[in-house]
């Protein structure tokens, strides 16, 4: 049982590296675990049916790469045929010649539109917009007092005239016009200068004929320039057919996928990209009105065929550091001197950031088979770390090989922690470092031709990981036991050729 | 520019690599030795604490139970619901039970029509193990019958749905106070599947059957989650207990049973804030509230809240819920749309968790008990 898609699909392509070409067999066999795994990660089926059939056809076409072994060359394939379906280029939001600008949401019930219509606002009044958020969900109660107080978190004018469902009637009727509301709410953003107006709408079925005409009329009441699709990442083979309901029903420009912050294998925004022909604009990864961001089509296929979200992460070290400190930092990591604790301390808190560590970790290409390891990494525990670091004396830091037993008793104490944690971070930061250097060394060697790679560490199942990554960049075994790495895990030399991948800004 | 990123990676790659070293062994240890406390004790560990001293009473604004006014509703009981409601269930389901029984009807049925069978069920996110499963089954009956009439595929077809759907499987509902206990009903699941609304209804059904309800809303995190339930409690008279926003869910869930034991209702109902499975600490928060729950009351039943949408990500949902909270039964919901929540067939499949209830419209009366058979019998013609 494989957890994730990328998890199938590298166990697939696990058992084509060291071929030497790829014959009909390989490609069946491999169609059909693409197969599974698409269907395991809710393709819908009629997508997953095109999908094979797409990727059959250049598998087979392709001509023999000198450059590229089998297993890279389907990996290769799969990665541009995901890119593709979910819309190639990211397309930015569509913005009205003459304010304000309108954007309706709509979608099931429980997909998360109110959440999202704030998080869209504060995403917005970030770009210097002045949005309004309309409450046009007047269904489930106590909607509009959900809309209040996530657009009073993102700092947005929220339009509510109607109080909505509050209690009389739960079943929704008659709870006020929210076509109304939806086109007063034009007028007032005029009067009042808003630029964009966010309009959260009541969640409905795809079937329910009398609440998708309510979506039209509110549709042709506000004469949206965009209307967002908002879907659920856990949705199952019903994207597909509640996409179709909604394209034809209200009809969408655009869908939002939220709720990506968890396991589901986000099969649903192939689907709904494949049948609609909309593209993906948003996506939604965690409760905070922050957890928002515009969707990008090709980190998405590089998370599923597991090459990690290089990308995001650099885009959150941007976001967070400025050049010099970035250069520092690569400087102190990479720059041959001998790494003190005083230098890891400085490094922690610079990490720490730039968000949750586990976060930046499973951004890592090669790290989904250890979301388990990741996810039991609390962000409390750096502050322990922290903590018995500052109680070190500069000397210490500078020199951790000093630290007898007294010094670690003492440390121990300042630090509210126990002496057994003061060795076990000193013995640990002593790895690490060993390991550090033997990756900073393979780095500076000549980039490994990546086949070589790939055939080591296909064929290194259960021996030391020493060996199944470039020599001179191993982990320590016992690190990578209670790191609970899988043998033949990729670090930073592997990194190389994904980076190359990944099409970086100046990388090439 | 390389350098950079490079550097920057491997800075992430250090501080993880010796976090997960220096916690890895400490957390393994905390089973057996109880770790010391850290010098500033993080917020949790207070709670921690407070756990431990029998948990003080948050500031809890109580709502007053709702005298009987004239404009208290009486919810229909919950038999014969499911009855009522099963057109809905039939118009959403028709190709999965009536798909189908056309192509097993069918004269001859070679490899294509075997795998129309099978995309029908894959397409229902029963998902491929159970779809094998239910494949296999009836390729076998198939073999052996031969000639078929109507009725005899018809038969076929309801017996294997129903030991898909599992048939024999308990599924009461344990709502009836017991031991000078009320009932305790703990409702879970991940965000926007219906948890609010389904206490609203659930408090309905117990209602109706001429039980007595305290609602406990320790959904404290989303905003409004607590009036939306209080909403659905003052229709029918019954209390509500909620804590202010932000208020640690474990206390206010503890005094909605201290209450609902003070007055002597049936049920305590208690809505949780939706969490996604993958949030540790989230699904700490919440084995903690069953854990403080329990020092007063056995919690009867913990209903996992599935939406019929949800694709094989469900089996996760309840495998990782199951493991926190002892799920004792699953409520679909949003059945009434196009999704046929074929999920629960995994999930009962794989973890022997039943379908207790089902959500088949908005009305404040369309969550039903669940019959396997009148279920099954819905879906075929």
């Amino acid at each position: 049982m494989f957890d994730t898609l990328s998890d199938r699909l590298e166990s697939v392509f696990t058992s084509l590296r060291g071929k030497g070409r790829l014959s009909d067999a390989d490609i069946d066999a491999t169609a059909r675990e693409i197969r599974i795994a698409l269907l395991e990660a809710d393709v819908a089926l009629p997508v997953v049916r095109e999908f094979i059939a797409a990727i059959k056809e250049r598998a087979r076409g392709a001509a023999v790469s000198q450059a590229l072994n089998p297993a890279q060359q389907v990996i290769k394939i799969v990665n541009e045929e995901l890119v593709e379906i979910l819309g190639g280029e990211t397309r930015p939001l569509t913005y009205a010649k003459t304010a304000p600008t309108v954007v309706l949401l709509a979608g099931l019930q429980g997909a998360g539109k109110t959440t999202l219509a704030g998080k869209l606002a504060r995403w917005l009044k970030q770009q210097r917009h002045a949005p309004l958020l309309v409450a046009a969900d007047l269904q489930r109660p106590n909607a509009v007092d959900q809309l209040k107080v996530v657009g009073g978190q993102a700092g947005v004018d929220v339009f509510a005239p109607e109080p909505g469902n509050t209690g009389s009637r739960p079943d929704g009727d008659g709870v006020g016009d929210p076509v109304a509301v939806a086109r007063s709410a034009i007028e007032h953003a005029r009067r009042m200068g808003h630029d964009i107006v966010v309009v959260d709408t009541a969640g409905r079925l795809g079937i329910d004929a009398e609440m998708m005409a309510q979506a039209v009329a509110i549709r042709d009441a506000v004469a949206p320039d965009e209307t967002l699709f908002v879907v659920d990442a856990m949705i199952g083979q019903d994207a597909v057919t509640t996409a179709e309901a909604f394209r034809d029903g209200v009809g969408f420009t655009g869908v939002v996928l939220t709720k990506l912050d968890g396991d589901a294998r986000g099969g649903a925004a192939l689907s709904v990209a494949k049948v609609t022909g909309r593209p993906i604009m948003f996506a939604s990864t965690g409760e905070k009105l922050a957890d928002f961001d515009v969707f990008h089509p090709e980190r998405m296929a590089s998370r599923i065929l597991g090459m990690g979200d290089m990308l995001t992460l650099i885009e959150h070290a941007e976001r967070t550091f400025e050049a010099d400190e970035a250069e520092r930092m690569a400087e102190k990591m990479l720059g041959g001197g001998e790494l003190t604790l005083e230098d890891f301390l400085e490094q922690m808190m610079m990490v720490r950031r730039m968000g949750p560590i586990g976060n930046l970790l499973g951004m890592l290409p090669g790290m989904g088979q250890m979301k388990e390891a990741i996810a039991q990494i609390d962000d409390r525990d750096l502050d322990r770390i922290a903590a018995i670091i500052r109680s070190m004396t500069p000397a210490e830091r500078h020199d951790p090989k000093i630290l007898n037993g007294s010094r670690r008793l003492r440390i121990a104490k300042g630090s509210g922690t126990t002496v057994m944690e003061v060795n076990r971070l000193v013995d640990r930061f002593f790895d690490a470092r060993k390991m550090m250097k033997q990756m900073t060394g393979g780095l500076a060697g000549p980039r490994r031709s990546s086949s070589r790679k790939g055939k080591k560490s296909g064929s290194k199942r259960g021996r030391g990981p020493a060996r199944a990554i470039a020599p001179g960049a191993a982990l320590p075994p016992e690190m990578q036991q209670s790191l609970g790495l899988p043998p033949g895990m990729k670090l930073p030399p592997g990194l190389a050729p994904d980076l190359s991948n990944l099409k970086l800004p100046g990388a090439d | 520019m390389l350098y950079v990123i490079v550097g920057i990676v491997v800075g992430v790659l250090l501080v993880g690599a010796v976090l997960g070293l220096v916690l890895a062994p400490s957390r393994r240890r905390a089973g057996a030795i109880e770790a010391p406390p850290p010098a500033p004790p993080p917020p949790v560990d207070v709670d921690e604490v407070l756990e431990q001293q029998t948990v003080e009473p948050a500031p809890v604004v109580e709502a007053p139970p709702a005298p009987p006014e004239p404009e208290v509703e009486r919810p229909e009981p919950s038999a014969g619901r499911l009855v009522r409601l099963r057109g809905r269930l039939a118009g959403s389901q028709s190709t999965l039970g009536r798909g189908l029984f056309t192509l097993l009807s069918r004269d001859t049925i070679d490899e294509d029509v075997w795998e129309e069978v099978e995309d029908t069920l894959l397409t229902s996110d029963i998902g491929l193990a159970a779809t094998n499963d239910i494949v296999a089954a009836l390729r076998e009956q198939v073999r052996v019958m031969g000639a078929r009439t109507g009725d005899q595929v018809r038969t076929m077809l309801r017996e294997t749905l129903l030991v898909a759907v599992g048939r024999d499987t308990d599924r009461a509902l344990h709502t009836a106070a017991h031991d000078g206990h009320p009932a305790v009903v703990l409702v879970v699941g991940v965000n926007g599947t219906g948890k609010t609304t389904t206490c609203g209804k659930l408090a309905r059904v117990v209602i109706g059957d001429g039980g007595t309800v305290l609602l406990g809303a320790a959904d404290t995190f989303r905003a409004a989650a607590a009036d939306q339930l209080s909403t659905w409690a003052e229709r029918v008279g019954a209390a509500v207990v909620r804590g202010p926003e932000g208020a640690d869910p474990a206390s206010v869930a503890f005094d909605a049973v201290h209450d609902g034991m003070e007055r002597g209702v049936d049920t305590v109902i208690i809505d949780t804030a939706g969490r996604l499975h993958t949030k540790t600490g989230l699904m700490d928060e919440l084995g903690k509230v069953k854990r403080v729950v329990e020092r007063q009351a056995p919690v009867d039943e913990v209903l996992l809240v599935l939406d019929a949408t949800t694709g094989q990500n469900g089996l996760v949902q309840a495998r990782v819920f199951a493991e926190v909270v002892d799920v004792t039964g699953i409520v679909l919901t949003k059945l009434d749309g196009t999704a046929k929540g074929g999920i629960v067939i995994a999930v009962q499949r794989e973890l022997g968790v039943p379908v207790k209830l089902v959500g088949l419209g908005e009305g404040p009366d369309d969550l039903a008990l669940f019959d396997p058979e009148l279920f099954v019998d819905a879906l075929l013609p």
